[in-house]
């Protein structure tokens, strides 16, 4: 194809997404528009599967059975979108297999926030609460986004993750007016995740690379600092009707914007955490990969069995 | 005559099975081989789990002193709980998870077939709910058995490992105690022992299948049914106790 050929291509190709036409997976697209997309599908799948850790460290010590079954099942749900975003970056032609590779040498990214510990069972209410009430704001523009098998899948993980940020605030509230032990624990959970919650919506627009190419290509709608504010704007009220204290002595509340004013956030901590040094990184990644490398006999023996049922059918057949 | 003690007894030997194994599936979750067989196996935990709530809601209902069902799957004390040895026993590697899961569903799916006949209205229905939910736990594990004793050499020798080493605590599934005895008389409990000879006959023919050998030993384990557990039992209450027993008396 001639170099005025693949320009045709390109302008079509913008146009459709400017029209708010679906990208579908046999269509033609540009190489940058098909890595980026395996780049960004497959780093939230890692984020789903790697959130599997932090919450499942509490589900054997969960305080009752009710709370037990919703964590169990919350976490699997997050096997689930795992497997449904995996798929949805299957179709632009990347195996499951390479993506795990990528995650497991540290060459694809996962969200940081699963880098940090669950100390206390507060922290799974804190997750809940923040870490999903931040994903679903990152989330909901997707389900309207140009490659039509993710917006598909965002549309199913929006509808859980709501289910589950309304789980979290429920622990936090019963945590909330509970015992003194009790309150002071959601106390203290709010303090050690909220600021890594207002990382998880990116780095400042100053700093964010991808912005305006994501903006074009409906990966992005809003950029981090305007979803930053409407997280904040969302969860202090929410905080206020718990009874909580939000961990930010300059939080205040601007009649002139009609959103919170915020302090600094610790940026260096960020990238501390997304350079692999955050308390939990090492952790996790050891997890993922020993689950990995002690699963492969299973994977080796289902892929024999299952060649040895072929090759019985075939000599059926003959 | 049955007393109210004796069927609350009853259904600890049965419930605390499915508490118990559905805690050692659910240490699994995240960790799994791949992600379809996470899910599996977390829904197995989580229908084992909803079983065990219906039992212990029950219980909670008979024994009238205000009891909830946390209190009886979270403040007993080791010797308490009825378990088999089986299902206590630690998840060494997919392997024993699969194997422990076979062993345990084709006397699972037996014993719920016939409690569905109870005189005992609840538990008739709540064994009626377990069979759909079993018997799809049994068709994952008998897969499962074929998949691993039929696929790779080091997949045989390790699945063949579980079974020798787990099948010491077979026998202990269909020994009748006391208030088992009792609760068969009053119509409401089931004669384990009547299907003892079915199961090794299932079993043995899916072993067969899966290229497996049946091992032939004498000496048998047993104890859970009486409360006198392994060492690993106490490591999993520790877990599964902490909270409630670091914050008693709280709503969570």
């Amino acid at each position: 194809m001639s170099e005025k050929e693949v320009k045709n291509l390109e302008r079509l190709f913008e146009d459709r997404i400017a029209r708010d036409e679906k990208i579908e997976p046999k269509d033609w697209m540009p190489e940058k528009y098909r890595q980026t997309h395996i780049r960004q599908i497959s780093q939230h799948a890692h984020s789903e599967i790697v959130g599997m850790l932090p919450e499942g460290n509490w589900i054997t010590r969960a305080p009752s059975l009710r709370r037990k079954v919703a964590l169990l099942a919350k976490v699997q749900d997050e096997a689930g979108h795992g497997l449904y975003l995996y798929s949805a970056c299957e179709t632009l032609g990347v195996s499951r297999d390479e993506l795990y590779d990528q995650l497991h040498t540290g060459k694809a990214k996962y969200s940081s926030i699963f880098n940090y510990p669950t100390i206390t069972w507060a922290d799974i209410g804190a997750i809940g609460w923040l870490v999903d009430g931040a994903a679903i704001i990152n989330q909901v523009p997707l389900c309207s986004t140009s490659y039509g098998p993710y917006a598909r899948a965002m549309i199913r993980v929006c509808k859980e993750e709501s289910f589950h940020q309304r789980q979290g605030f429920e622990i936090m509230m019963n945590l909330a007016k509970g015992s003194k032990e009790q309150k002071a624990m959601a106390q203290d959970a709010l303090n050690r995740w909220w600021w890594p919650s207002l990382m998880m919506l990116g780095p400042t627009d100053a700093e964010s690379v991808h912005t305006e190419q994501s903006m074009k290509w409906k990966l992005k709608r809003k950029t981090n600092d305007e979803l930053r504010q409407q997280f904040i704007d969302q969860t202090v009220p929410q905080a206020e009707l718990i009874g909580l204290t939000i961990p930010d002595s300059d939080l205040k509340w601007n009649e002139e914007r009609g959103s919170y004013d915020f302090g600094a956030i610790d940026w260096d901590e960020f990238w501390q955490v997304v350079k692999g040094h955050g308390p939990c990184n090492q952790e996790r990644m050891s997890a993922r990969v020993n689950a990995w490398e002690n699963g492969e006999w299973v994977r080796d023996a289902a892929m024999a069995y299952a060649e040895k049922q072929e090759d019985k059918k075939l000599k059926k057949a003959i | 005559m049955m007393k109210n003690e004796n069927l609350i007894q009853y259904i600890y030997g049965i419930a605390d099975n499915a508490l118990i194994l559905g805690q050692r599936l659910s240490e699994l979750c995240g960790h799994g081989p791949s992600l379809e067989t996470d899910i599996a196996i977390t829904n197995m935990a989580l229908d084992l789990l909803g079983q065990t709530r219906s039992y212990y809601q029950y219980v909670a209902q008979l024994s009238g002193e205000g009891k909830t069902e946390d209190d009886i799957a979270f403040l007993r004390t080791e010797r308490q709980y009825k378990n088999v040895l089986l299902v206590e026993q630690p998840n060494r590697h997919f392997g024993y998870v699969i194997t422990r899961q076979f062993l345990f569903d084709m006397f699972h799916l037996l014993l719920l077939q016939n409690l569905q006949n109870s005189k005992d209205e609840m538990l008739a229905a709540i064994a009626k709910k377990g069979i759909k939910e079993v018997s799809y736990h049994q068709r994952f594990s008998l897969d499962w058995m074929k998949r691993l004793g039929d696929g790779t050499p080091e997949s045989h020798n390790k699945v063949q490992e579980a079974v020798n080493d787990l099948w010491k605590f077979t026998d202990e599934l269909f020994h009748m105690t006391e208030d088992d005895r009792i609760a068969f008389e009053a119509g409401v409990g089931v004669d384990v022992a009547s299907f003892k000879t079915l199961y090794l006959q299932k079993v043995s023919d899916i072993l067969t299948e899966a290229t497996l050998t049946v091992p032939e030993i004498k000496w048998f384990q047993k104890g859970g049914k009486q409360g006198i557990h392994s060492e690993h039992m106490g490591y999993l209450l520790a877990d599964l106790q902490y909270m409630q027993r670091a914050y008693p008396d709280m709503k969570w």
